[in-house]
């Protein structure tokens, strides 16, 4: 047997700031390239726009159908996005860069999920006003902003580790909706049901169980992501 | 500061490594030589933690392999053929992000005395993206010695660089080395390993079939001694 020297522990708030430091770069680098920002604000743009022409509806019903349409452009945008996000890790052998800093690889997973969440959040705040303004209909209201940032949140957070698994394969942009759009069913339709409760005026407690689904999937899937992600990017 | 002891990685039913005892000393330069498909980069990868080792063990710098990876990782530095850098970044912006996730004091004087040594201080605030494959290849060596670690792994670091671009990587590769780390690199170029390793070793059907030092060597040339290992 070799000797082994004592493993040493990671500096105290090292975590963090790996995670701001992965959360810096990806903002620093489509601050600059605007790549997968414009890729997705067009997209949903376009989708919102097929909608509202396919759909010549009366305004009841386009309440009705409001909830669907926002996370159906938000669903397939966001695909876009992580697709992109991860294979800029790929392309130039970034992701093993990634993988030998002294870091636990979580952390990578954190800062990943962030950066996604936060070019999705962007996109959202520019959908909803001219979405607000095509429908007719008011989307600025606090519940449905929440619910909004909560499904946006477990879509990132699992979305990111499927992509990381699914830009591997060379088959990268087919596979990650086929894995992640069944994964996801749970967080998509709680988010569809809590929206549409806000949308219709309907009272708290009514829209409280599809809410708290929401929470728990968030929870669920981050902390499933949390625990799996080393393994899906270790060769 | 390398103790590899009967290393086997199977991918499924393929076995590429069949066995591999390998051993380096604190400030040895070694070129693992082998043909496509002989495992190098495999190998390689194993000392990296980029990948577990199946059966056998593996210590870098008195870590062992797979369980203490992080304390291997944080005296590793890697150089392979893909630069490991962002186009959208310039080079002192790759270089920060680095040395963050490293947790690196005093990053700023550091980065300087990198760009200083690959001599890209001049192009410090350029987009990577911009840079020639050989600035590219310069800059990945930076990167691989931000944080001065005590082994550097280069796989096939020439691959894509032209004479001037070649030339100008043995330099920095010679001042790397000078510093007194161990390194391991994994080459086509025999002419090229032959200028600048202390050791040779042959990996071939997943097993190191040869190994010399350079003061073996003096009877006979590092081709003549690659292809008898081969022909072995």
């Amino acid at each position: 047997m070799t000797e082994q020297r004592p493993a040493s522990q990671p500096a105290p708030g090292s975590f963090l700031k790996a995670v701001s430091a992965v959360v810096w770069k990806d903002l620093q680098a489509e601050f600059r390239s605007r790549e997968l920002f414009s890729a997705m604000l067009v997209f949903s743009l376009l989708i919102i726009l097929i909608f509202n022409f396919a759909l010549e509806l009366d305004i009841k019903t386009r309440q009705s159908v409001t909830s669907g349409v926002l996370w159906a452009t938000f669903a397939f945008a966001g695909t876009l996005g992580l697709n992109r996000s991860m294979a800029i890790e790929k392309d130039r052998g970034c992701m093993d860069g990634l993988l030998l800093a002294p870091v636990d690889r979580s952390a990578i997973y954190f800062g990943k999920v962030i950066s996604n969440l936060a070019f999705m959040l962007v996109v959202e705040i520019i959908v909803l006003p001219v979405y607000s303004v095509l429908y007719g209909i008011n989307l600025f209201q606090p519940g449905l902003l929440f619910v909004i940032l909560l499904g946006s949140i477990g879509y990132a957070g699992v979305g990111t580790l499927l992509s990381a698994m699914s830009v591997q394969t060379r088959t990268r942009d087919i596979l990650l909706p086929i894995l992640l759009f069944p994964v996801v069913i749970p967080v998509i339709l709680s988010a569809v049901k809590a929206s549409g409760g806000y949308l219709e005026g309907l009272p708290f407690d009514e829209i409280l169980s599809p809410l708290s689904l929401l929470i728990a999937y968030d929870i669920i899937f981050i902390a499933v992501a949390f625990m799996v992600f080393d393994n899906v990017v270790e060769e | 500061m390398i103790i590899v002891k009967k290393l086997v990685k199977r991918f499924g039913l393929k076995t590429v490594l069949r066995g591999v005892d390998f051993e380096v000393q604190p400030g040895e330069f070694v070129a693992l030589l082998g043909p496509n498909g002989a495992g190098k980069t495999t190998f390689l990868r194993i000392l990296a933690s980029l990948s577990r080792p199946s059966l056998g063990q593996v210590t870098v710098a008195g870590y062992s392999l797979p369980h203490q990876a992080a304390a291997v990782r944080a005296r590793l530095g890697v150089v392979s053929h893909l630069p490991l850098l962002y186009g959208d970044l310039t080079a002192e912006e790759n270089l920060r992000f680095y040395a963050r996730m490293y947790g690196i004091a005093n990053p700023q004087a550091r980065i300087t005395e990198v760009l200083e040594m690959v001599g890209l201080e001049t192009r410090r605030r350029d987009l990577v993206r911009t840079f020639s494959r050989g600035m590219q290849q310069r800059l990945a060596i930076g990167r691989a010695v931000l944080h001065d670690p005590d082994v550097i792994l280069f796989d096939e670091p020439y691959t894509g660089l032209d004479q001037d671009a070649s030339a100008m990587l043995d330099n920095v590769l010679k001042t790397v080395a000078a510093k007194g780390r161990t390194v391991v690199m994994t080459s086509h170029d025999l002419a090229r390993a032959e200028d600048l390793a202390t050791r040779f070793d042959i990996l071939s059907r997943g097993i190191i079939a040869a190994s010399a030092a350079r003061a073996q060597l003096h009877n006979t040339n590092l081709l003549a001694f690659y292809k008898e290992a081969l022909a072995a």
